[in-house]
């Protein structure tokens, strides 16, 4: 296969554009603060397309796609709780942090419990889950850069996007500025959108290319291989499935391959697997669910708001504008399995994960160049999507570990010149991690790993911030071992699954972690440890909630003197004042 | 409501029972509005699990459970989000009011 330069040019320009603009934005705002305070002049839409753009990363333009196609009907709840995610975010979380005034986790850890140390503890794991989170931001990067050029190694594009990104971070352009952030959500909307309405108006519509695959409930006998449906008036077609490909009655049913697999693999019969499959989705659920509403880089943002009833009609914008997205990645999915079955037998970047980028290629025998266009698109697409989060990424996680670990913790009496010089050798450190990490997990999919950043952020900063903001008897250390043990705990987990995935692949990555592929035959004599390890939210969010309780309760003593102040600030309508009253009263001479 | 001042020195706001009355309201309205959200996130699966063949049949070529959960869950959800935003604000302009007409009262 060629490069196609149709393609090639739609990447390239949306990577000089994104460049282009970082830069020029971060000429007119040189600090954080800048950002913060050009961004409460923006106008609802603006900003809630802003926020939008960070959110819809790599795993939601192409993930989800590619998990519909490879486990059907249970992948959507990836995009499904991704987006109403929001809601509890909404409803306990955002509004209380406004008022708060916190910027992010630490500054909310440090402010609602009075303590440095809590602080520190904070930052270190902001890094832990933001590292967690690059890697599918990077199998992202590696599968698209593979695709554009045939033939070049997985771990080659992943170094080439890592190193692009990182250098633009370290030279200042790419601060996460709303204006970029705005553009990136049309691009990608654009990018996701039009490919569908054209590729369906060729292959029907989704319901129809949906009725293709014969439901277990379905009167009809199961259809032969290459199969004619009639619905309507219109016939529809479909390609041979490959043996890889998961059976139709279990891909368009609940309860299909991505619950399953666990008991399957102990040797288990359909009957028993069900309540299994059962837990394993609700575990899913908690964890996207809980874990949207923990994740840091999102809360940023509702501070870019001028108050807060502007802040409240911007999330509603915002979950407008995701739920929207949402809906076109599952038609790509059904899409590809239909027409692109071949992916069912490839591997890693040349696996499922790459439906949203190929299909397009396929109207090109009838409609020549336009399919090369549309593909052009989705590649720029998919471009934004993971340099929009990677960056965004990798300026939190440099500016914890240049501000905070290094500014505040090693070398507190640094000037500003030097941290200046350290955010770029932090920027370096983190974005060279992430490419190491990065160019292990090329056989585990996109969406998945995005699902085990989402279980470990469920079971620490949700806890934390939930029972901080609606229990004052909370306590510093409460708060601490329940996040460390909920987070801890489930990082391990999610951690032990993927390397005795790994373990099984065929591929190099095989090699590397073949020592624990012992670890599987545990799994199948133990399905449920497995399920519970792999979706880990089920156990780690209660756990996490009631050690913060218990704890708490232990050590009642140390609730901070002016809990009922903090709690007014926390809730009181913004118009009553209490937050000036708060700084002054802490900020002026002691009574 | 923009025209209420502010009642920054009111013993009220700093009360116990203004704090306590206070969260009491806020947590009851997100409450109850994650509760309609999770009848149906929980309830979906539950109806997968004990329903399976009613949540197949086909609606203009979607299962009805792929229906509900790739298509029609996005507008629900939409729903609650807008009743929650609107009850809330409505529920700040009232604390507001109450505080200042308590703050006048205790002048008075």
């Amino acid at each position: 296969m060629q490069i196609d330069y149709w393609i090639l040019t739609f990447s390239a320009i949306t990577v000089i554009v994104t460049v282009w603009m970082g830069f020029r934005s971060a000429k007119t705002s040189k600090s954080a603060s800048d950002f913060f305070v050009a961004g409460r002049s923006v106008s609802v839409g603006w900003n809630a397309s802003a926020i939008s753009g960070e959110y819809l990363s790599a795993a939601s333009f192409m993930g989800v796609a590619g998990m519909v196609m490879s486990s059907g009907y249970d992948a959507l709840w990836y995009p499904v709780c991704y987006a109403c995610g929001y809601l509890f975010l909404l409803l306990f979380i955002a509004g209380p942090l406004r008022r708060f005034g916190a910027y992010t986790i630490p500054d909310f850890a440090e402010g609602r419990f009075d303590s440095p140390v809590f602080r520190k503890i904070a930052v270190c794991f902001v890094l832990f889950i933001g590292f967690f989170y690059t890697m599918p931001q990077m199998k992202g990067a590696g599968t698209t850069l593979a695709y554009i050029f045939p033939g070049l190694p997985y771990w080659v594009g992943v170094a080439v996007v890592g190193a692009v990104i990182t250098l633009n971070v370290a030279l200042g352009g790419m601060k996460g500025i709303t204006l970029v952030q705005a553009v990136q959500y049309w691009i990608k909307m654009f990018a996701i959108s039009v490919p569908v309405f054209v590729l369906l108006s060729v292959y029907g519509g989704y319901g129809k290319n949906l009725s293709l695959n014969k439901s277990a409930a379905d009167a009809t006998p199961p259809p032969a291989l290459v199969q004619t449906v009639e619905y309507g008036e219109n016939p529809a077609q479909r390609l041979v499935m490959p043996e890889k490909a998961p059976k139709d009655e279990a891909w368009i049913a609940p309860f299909g391959p991505l619950t399953t697999k666990a008991a399957k693999a102990a040797g288990l019969n359909a009957e028993q697997t069900k309540p299994y499959s059962l837990l394993y989705t609700f575990s899913l659920i908690v964890a996207l669910v809980c874990g949207t509403a923990g994740l840091p880089h999102i809360l940023v943002r509702f501070y870019t708001n001028p108050d807060g009833v502007a802040a409240k009609k911007t999330t509603m914008w915002v979950m407008i504008l995701i739920g929207v997205f949402y809906v076109f990645p599952p038609v790509f999915g059904v899409l590809g399995r239909n027409f692109l079955p071949e992916l069912y037998s490839g591997i890693g970047s040349k696996g499922p994960d790459k439906v949203v980028l190929e299909l397009p290629t396929l109207i090109r025998q009838k409609y020549g160049i336009l399919g090369s266009i549309l593909s052009g698109i989705t590649c720029a697409g998919a471009f934004a999507a993971f340099m929009s989060t990677f960056s965004g990424l990798l300026v939190s996680m440099t500016g914890a570990l240049a501000h905070d670990v290094y500014g505040r913790m090693l070398r507190p009496k640094s000037t500003p010149e030097q941290r200046m010089r350290m955010f770029k050798y932090c920027a370096v450190l983190v974005g060279g991690v992430a490419v190491l990490l990065g160019s292990l997990v090329e056989p585990l999919e996109i969406n998945f790993m995005v699902g085990q950043a989402f279980a470990i952020a469920a079971s620490s900063y949700f806890p934390l911030l939930f029972m901080s903001v609606w229990w004052r008897g909370m306590t510093m250390t409460g708060a601490a071992v329940g996040m460390l043990s909920g987070g801890v705990l489930a990082l391990a987990a999610a951690a032990l699954t993927n390397v005795s995935t790994l373990a099984v692949d065929p591929g190099p990555m095989g090699k590397l972690f073949s020592r624990f592929a012992g670890m599987n035959d545990f799994w199948k004599a133990h399905p449920l440890l497995r399920i519970l390890a792999e979706q880990p939210a089920i156990w780690a969010v209660p756990l996490a909630i009631i050690l913060m309780i218990v704890v708490s309760k232990a050590t009642r003593k140390t609730i901070p003197a002016d809990i009922r102040m903090k709690m007014l600030v926390l809730h009181a309508p913004e118009k009553l004042g209490l937050k000036q009253e708060y700084i002054q009263e802490h900020s002026g001479p002691a009574h | 409501m923009s025209d209420t001042p502010p009642p920054t020195d009111s013993q009220h706001i700093h009360s116990e029972e203004f704090l306590h009355d206070l969260m009491r309201r806020q947590l009851r309205l997100s409450i109850s509005c994650a509760a309609a959200f999770l009848v149906v996130l929980i309830g979906l699966p539950l109806a997968n699990y004990f329903a399976p063949e009613f949540m197949a049949q086909r609606v203009g070529g979607f299962t009805l459970t792929w229906l509900v959960l790739g298509v029609l869950f996005f507008p629900f959800v939409w729903i609650i989000a807008r009743i929650f935003i609107s009850r809330s604000i409505a529920l700040e302009e009232s604390e507001v009011k109450t505080a200042a007409d308590r703050n006048l009262e205790s002048k008075i």
